[in-house]
């Protein structure tokens, strides 16, 4: 299993040794192959996990369904191929090409943009890191866990902020690091560490797979900020625009505050409807060209995956077992006084 | 028959037929087509990076890690320290893993592979069973089994198994007293590293005396005495200059005395335990491979049975033993790698594991990491083969 992941590995600096670097255009490869490829956790609930039926769903799940459908038009959204990976895995098979996207709770950070050789395509998700503790333990605040074994997923931001924190703080801790994440969370369960560390969203999900979910707690305290979003590899500007714009085009339809769903059928034919609108849908102007898409890439996005409001209530939203209520949240529209904020789309 | 001489004369020598020099020819090619692959690859690879946006090349190693490691029973790493250090402390971590696995599984392998051989039916069929369960289950499941299984039942730090206020047994790992020395403990020191030399001096000259004279000296118990007794003494002279540093629950772990954690405890049992299952197969069959007459002859001197396994069948059995052996320590060195599989902080997990996502420069360290398992296979099939020629029997 583990060894093998390493062999995978290896398999991904092969082809990084063999391949020749010719001029990438992933749209046209996506294309010829009717479907797009697109990274994913290994089981993130709200973000990207199997449902019952063995069915990806999540946050960052959609962000993928919205780009197939942005580019293969009506039904569109089923045209994804899901690759899990650890966190430990994500980068170096992106940049070797295994997947075109991934939408995986990544974060947007300088040396992963500018050394790692990846783009970061906007934000879907802004979250922070954060501690849970059992109850029992009478923890209150994250200034209190001197000393402590804490649980950490290998090759994430986490396991840099949990070294900065402490080192802020001037707090000893004994890292226990694992790479998976259900081995974070078993390890954590069963004792070995007194804390578990990973953006509050993830903390929210991980919450709801313990055997006595209401006997822990999270901690007040935010230690970091985790923008994240979907991210491509450096190289191919064409395709890094195609997913940036179709994310903002689901924040800009929440922005709009107008239904999307099936409701798009009335609104397209709607002549009273703003210019901004009809050029969002293809009426008026060809946005999609631009992009290389049809010119109502956005309205089939809109329509087989919903807008930005519709996927973070479905997923993460007050009423699903993460319950992370959106209002007052930074993923409000950034009217509302959230940070959810997309530049013009003409 | 007769045979015309001359015709069997030695052809003239002709340099291109000849087969050393095409045999050298041929390994020239070879080797150009070897070198110029790899070289072809590296630049590839270089090129390739350089075109998508990765950095590359060793500096790397020297910029601040940001990360902490949880296991430091060698030296410091700090979030400050660099990515080299992070690397030596992953090194060090394996080769203790490496060494400890070796030295339990070699004695676990030689008990049960003798006692397999064992007269006593229980023994020699537990032996069995030991060797065809653990060979037969795969060692990823082992290592599960320990850490998984066994170790996460212990109970939480707080209530610990306690063994006399000194040690203390739960899910963070084994606490044991520390001994700490105090003012005097230097005479101590000296004086048992002059023991030492004492009871080297003791062994050549007890041999010397068998050689010559045929008498045995009781070596083993004079050593002991000799190792003791002075110890003891300068002990009592200096108020036992050594003190037990007691582990004491402190918020939420124990500080003080020394540490075994879990994630060590589980790769060393699964490591250990499944060598030797294969050890003992080797150490049984080297004893098998021994003349009968060797033992019948023996016997008929009237030797007693430790000394005859001791001085007869085991000498002669290693020259069979030490070349599978070698094998098994190299395959345990590298299924220490496992260590990913749980937390414990060796080379792979360390190095290309959390430094290999947080720099994203995969080709190197995979590279430095694959040639680190290299020079450690090559030094243990070194140090073996050397130790081999040593037992070799030897023509007197
Ligand atoms: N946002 C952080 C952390 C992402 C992360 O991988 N978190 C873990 C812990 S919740 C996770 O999602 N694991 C899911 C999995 O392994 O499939 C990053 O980009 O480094």
């Amino acid at each position: 299993m583990k060894i093998s992941n390493v062999l995978k590995l290896f398999a991904s600096v092969l082809m990084l040794s063999f391949g020749t670097s010719a001029i990438a255009d992933t749209l046209s490869d996506t294309k010829d192959r009717g479907h797009v490829r697109c990274g994913v956790s290994q089981g993130l609930p709200g973000f990207s996990n199997p449902d019952e039926n063995g069915n990806w769903v999540g946050i960052d799940v959609d962000v993928c369904r919205a780009v197939a459908a942005a580019i293969f038009g009506k039904g569109g959204d089923d045209k994804v191929e899901y690759f899990p990976v650890s966190a430990k895995e994500r980068f170096t098979k992106l940049t070797a090409g295994e997947y075109d996207i991934l939408s995986r709770n990544t974060t947007w950070t300088l040396s992963r943009d500018a050394k790692i050789g990846l783009t970061f395509n906007g934000v879907n998700f802004y979250d922070g890191q954060g501690f849970m503790v059992p109850k029992a333990l009478g923890v209150t605040s994250a200034l209190e866990l001197d000393g402590a074994s804490v649980c950490v997923n290998t090759g994430t931001t986490t396991e840099l902020n949990l070294a900065d924190f402490f080192r802020a703080n001037g707090m000893s801790y004994e890292p226990v690091v694992f790479e998976k994440a259900d081995e974070v969370l078993a390890a954590y369960d069963s004792g070995r560490c007194d804390v578990h560390t990973t953006d509050k969203s993830g903390l929210a999900a991980q919450r709801t797979k313990l055997a006595q979910p209401d006997e822990h707690m999270v901690l007040g305290e935010t230690i970091s900020k985790e923008p994240l979003g979907p991210v491509t590899r450096e190289g191919d500007e064409p395709w890094s625009d195609i997913v940036f714009w179709t994310l903002n085009a689901l924040i800009t339809w929440d922005e709009l505050g107008l239904e999307a769903g099936d409701a798009l059928k009335t609104i397209v034919g709607d002549t009273s409807q703003t210019p901004e609108v009809k050029r969002i849908l293809g009426v008026e102007g060809d946005q999609g060209g631009h992009l290389g898409l049809d010119k109502d890439w956005a309205y089939w996005a809109l329509f087989e995956v919903g807008h930005y409001g519709d996927m973070y209530e479905r997923h993460v939203g007050a009423n699903t077992p993460l319950a992370l209520a959106r209002a007052g949240s930074p993923n409000a529209g950034w009217k509302n006084g959230g940070l959810i904020y997309a530049p013009p789309i003409r | 028959m007769n045979v015309r001489t001359d015709i069997i004369k030695p052809p003239k020598q002709d340099i291109f037929k000849s087969g050393k020099f095409r045999s050298i020819v041929v390994q020239i090619i070879v080797m150009v087509l070897v070198v110029g692959s790899i070289g072809w690859i590296v630049n590839n690879a270089a090129t390739n990076m350089k075109a998508n946006g990765i950095s590359h090349g060793f500096a790397f190693l020297w910029e601040t890690s940001f990360f902490d490691i949880g296991y430091l029973p060698f030296i410091e790493h700090t979030a400050s320290h660099t990515y080299f250090n992070a690397f030596v402390v992953g090194l060090l971590n394996t080769v203790l893993v490496a060494v400890l696995g070796i030295f339990l599984a070699t004695i676990i392998g030689f008990l049960i592979g003798i006692g397999r051989l064992s007269d006593n039916w229980l023994v020699a069929r537990f032996c069995g069973f030991y060797v065809e369960v653990l060979r037969n289950i795969p060692l990823l499941l082992q290592l599960f089994f320990w850490y998984h299984a066994v170790l996460r039942i212990l109970p939480r730090a707080k209530n610990s198994l306690n063994i006399g206020d000194s040690f203390y047994l739960n899910l963070k790992g084994l606490f044991i007293p520390k001994p700490i020395p105090e003012v005097g403990f230097n005479y101590v020191l000296l004086i048992g590293i002059f023991s030492i030399i004492s009871i080297i001096f003791l062994f050549f000259w007890a041999k010397k005396r068998q050689a010559l004279t045929g008498q045995q000296f009781p070596v083993f118990y004079a050593s002991l005495a000799i190792f003791i007794i002075p110890i003891l003494i300068v002990s009592f002279l200096n108020n036992t200059p050594m003190y037990l540093e007691d582990p004491v629950l402190k918020g939420f772990n124990f500080k003080g005395g020394i540490r075994l954690i879990p994630e060590l405890v589980a790769l060393l049992l699964a490591l250990s335990l499944y060598t030797a299952s294969f050890i003992a197969e080797n150490v049984r069959s080297g004893i098998l491979a021994i003349n009968k007459g060797q033992i019948e002859a023996a016997n008929a001197v009237g030797l007693q049975r430790v000394p005859i396994l001791r001085l007869i069948i085991i000498p002669q059995a290693m020259r069979v033993i030490i070349p599978p052996l070698t094998s098994q320590y190299l395959n345990l060195t590298k299924n220490s790698s496992l260590a990913v599989a749980i937390a414990y902080p060796d080379l792979v997990h360390v190095f290309a594991g959390t430094a290999l996502m947080q720099t994203g420069q995969a080709v190197e360290i995979l590279a430095i990491t694959m040639s680190v398992y290299l020079t450690l296979s090559i030094t243990i099939s070194l140090l073996m083969n050397w130790y081999n020629s040593a037992m070799k029997l030897k023509d007197s």
